[in-house]
């Protein structure tokens, strides 16, 4: 394919994945709209006084940046394998397989699909989240590549899952028993300080830690780790899955016969 | 000759150790009308699988317009257009995005598109329903549909899989004339189907797989040549159940309905010295039809046991 077709092909595909979720936006866009406007009502207004100061912010300052991530990487997580595992299931994706789209940008195109729902709700979440406080941007720059390298490591996860899933189940397992734990351990909610040394080293093992830090960062100025070495985890992380990803696609796992 | 497809020594074994393909050589010329007929599971969807990328061969030689699908399939792919036999779209899409979407999977414009969506949704009859989600399009809407998909393209080949399975009659024959005319402006086709009478009349050459070989590759008319026998129902006037028809080198039962006889002609056998010898014995012939369509016949024959 000339370099404009292949051009052509990438925004076909992204155009219809936002055509995806902008259709059923009440499942969605709403859900986290209403989920974290509860963690900022229940856990920052209501909970976060008598939990006093947390790393040198207010309790609801500390959780803001740690809940727009935890929407971002669901839902980018979410969009992409829900996407991919639907089109196996209907077997739609053969029309993607029998044009002469590339796998790197079936691959891109379902990950940037991913990508901008992630953002999209972050948005909607940052946008709540100015109801009950003020934010304050401390570092643009790195708020913006956290929240997006974030998106496009989860979308590449979305996609790697949606490629092994046999069922709908197979795509909620993940979700539910590997993400949501690593995303509430990952410093959401709480400073890996209050933890013995032993479960701060242990929390060191978890991925989102570095990005929840990143992006609280970007927003307060403050992190448990160093930003730079949450950044090379990160890319470390999508360098990895993207050709794992592209692997899976070039040998059809569950695609061809 | 430059063939539109050209397979040379194809062969698949899949993961449980069935082999599907054994090494099979097929070539359909540019242009032609190809019916690639076969029992359930003899190999048809496994070439065809083949071809459009959705099922990797184990090993052998495939080339679509001239083109080595294995040193660029992509190219290769351009000029193929595939009509599956199982409805593979989104079903909560419209018919309009349907086609357009996969217009740009071939980095065609959505300028270039629309036009092109909009003729071909007309031809096909579905421009009415463009806007409306794709499930509730009917059985053979949805097959049009799918037609429509795969020629917006505009490939130089166009496969179908069981295109008119549960489609009814007049659909049938009118998505017949539409790939008819098709074929007549110069796209390739190549055609599976159980409706043997339809290969028969619209397909100049086929071929049979059986077990994942080839087992007969010609003309259609060359292929009725070689049926050496073929069995007539005649509708006479003047049989009575149970009666006793005999007429010398000739096979002949009396159906139980009382007015029809079935009788097998062998080539060379003159069917005026059968209505003759009927007509002696005070029997009028009022009508008469083939027992099963010839290329039935024959595919039963090459495909037993």
């Amino acid at each position: 394919m000339a370099n404009s077709q292949i051009i052509v092909a990438f925004l076909t595909i992204v155009r219809r994945e936002i055509r995806r979720f902008m259709r059923i936006w009440p499942q969605t866009l709403l859900p986290p709209a209403i989920t974290m406007s509860l963690y900022f009502a229940i856990f920052g207004n209501l909970i976060g006084p008598r939990i006093g100061d947390m790393g040198g912010f207010s309790y609801m300052d500390y959780i803001v940046p740690g809940l727009i991530m935890m929407s971002v990487i669901t839902n980018s997580y979410a969009n992409v394998s829900a996407s991919f595992f639907s089109a196996k299931f209907q077997h739609n994706v053969q029309e993607l397989l029998v044009s002469p789209t590339p796998n790197w940008i079936i691959l891109f195109g379902y990950v940037i699909g991913g990508v901008v729902r992630g953002l999209l709700v972050g948005v909607i979440v940052t946008l709540l989240s100015l109801f009950f406080t003020d934010m304050n941007l401390e570092n643009l720059p790195i708020t913006i590549i956290v929240v997006f390298l974030t998106a496009i490591l989860f979308s590449l996860g979305g996609f790697i899952n949606a490629v092994y899933a046999k069922s709908f189940d197979d795509i909620s397992i993940i979700p539910t028993f590997v993400l949501t734990p690593l995303t509430y351990l990952g410093g959401v909610f709480y400073s890996i300080d209050l933890l013995s040394s032993f479960w701060q080293s242990v929390s060191l093992f978890n991925p989102v830690l570095y990005m929840v830090n990143a992006f609280r960062y970007g927003i307060l100025g403050v992190s448990d780790i160093d930003v730079g070495f949450a950044l090379a985890i990160i890319s470390a992380f999508i360098v990895g899955f993207f050709l794992y990803g592209l692997r899976l696609l070039n040998k059809g796992h569950g695609i061809r016969d | 000759m430059t063939y539109a497809i050209e397979i040379s020594g194809l062969k698949k074994r899949y993961n449980n150790g069935f082999e599907a393909l054994k090494e099979i050589n097929l070539q359909v010329k540019k242009g032609d009308f190809f019916a690639l007929l076969g029992p359930n599971g003899a190999g048809k969807s496994t070439t065809i699988g083949i071809l459009c990328s959705l099922v990797n061969k184990t090993s052998g030689q495939v080339t679509i317009a001239g083109i080595d699908i294995d040193k660029d399939f992509a190219a290769a792919k351009q000029h193929l257009g595939v009509v599956p036999q199982e409805f593979n779209f989104n079903v909560f899409e419209t018919p309009f995005n349907i086609v357009i979407t996969q217009a740009g999977f071939y980095g065609i414009p959505r300028e270039v598109a629309i036009p092109r969506a909009e003729k071909y949704l007309k031809q096909l009859g579905l421009w009415e329903k463009r806007d409306g989600p794709a499930m509730a399009l009917s059985g053979g809407m949805k097959r049009r549909l799918m037609i429509a998909r795969a020629l917006i393209h505009e490939p130089e080949i166009l496969i179908l899989d069981e295109p008119t399975a549960g489609v009814d009659i007049e659909l049938r024959r009118s998505m017949w004339e539409f790939i008819k005319e098709l074929n007549d402006q110069g796209t390739t086709i190549i055609l599976t189907t159980h409706y043997l009478e339809e290969a028969e009349q619209l397909c100049r050459n086929i071929a049979i797989i059986n077990k994942g070989e080839i087992v007969e590759n010609t003309s259609v008319k060359a292929l009725l040549k070689t049926l050496n026998q073929e069995t007539f129902i005649l509708d006479v006037e003047g049989a009575a159940a149970g009666i006793n028809v005999s007429i010398p080198d000739y096979q002949i039962t009396t159906l139980n309905d009382g007015h029809s006889l079935e009788v097998e002609i062998n080539r060379g056998q003159s069917m005026n010295a059968l209505f003759t010898a009927l007509s002696d014995q005070g029997l009028q012939v009022l009508s008469m039809r083939n027992k099963a369509n010839r290329l039935e016949e024959l595919f039963v024959k090459l495909t037993k046991g």
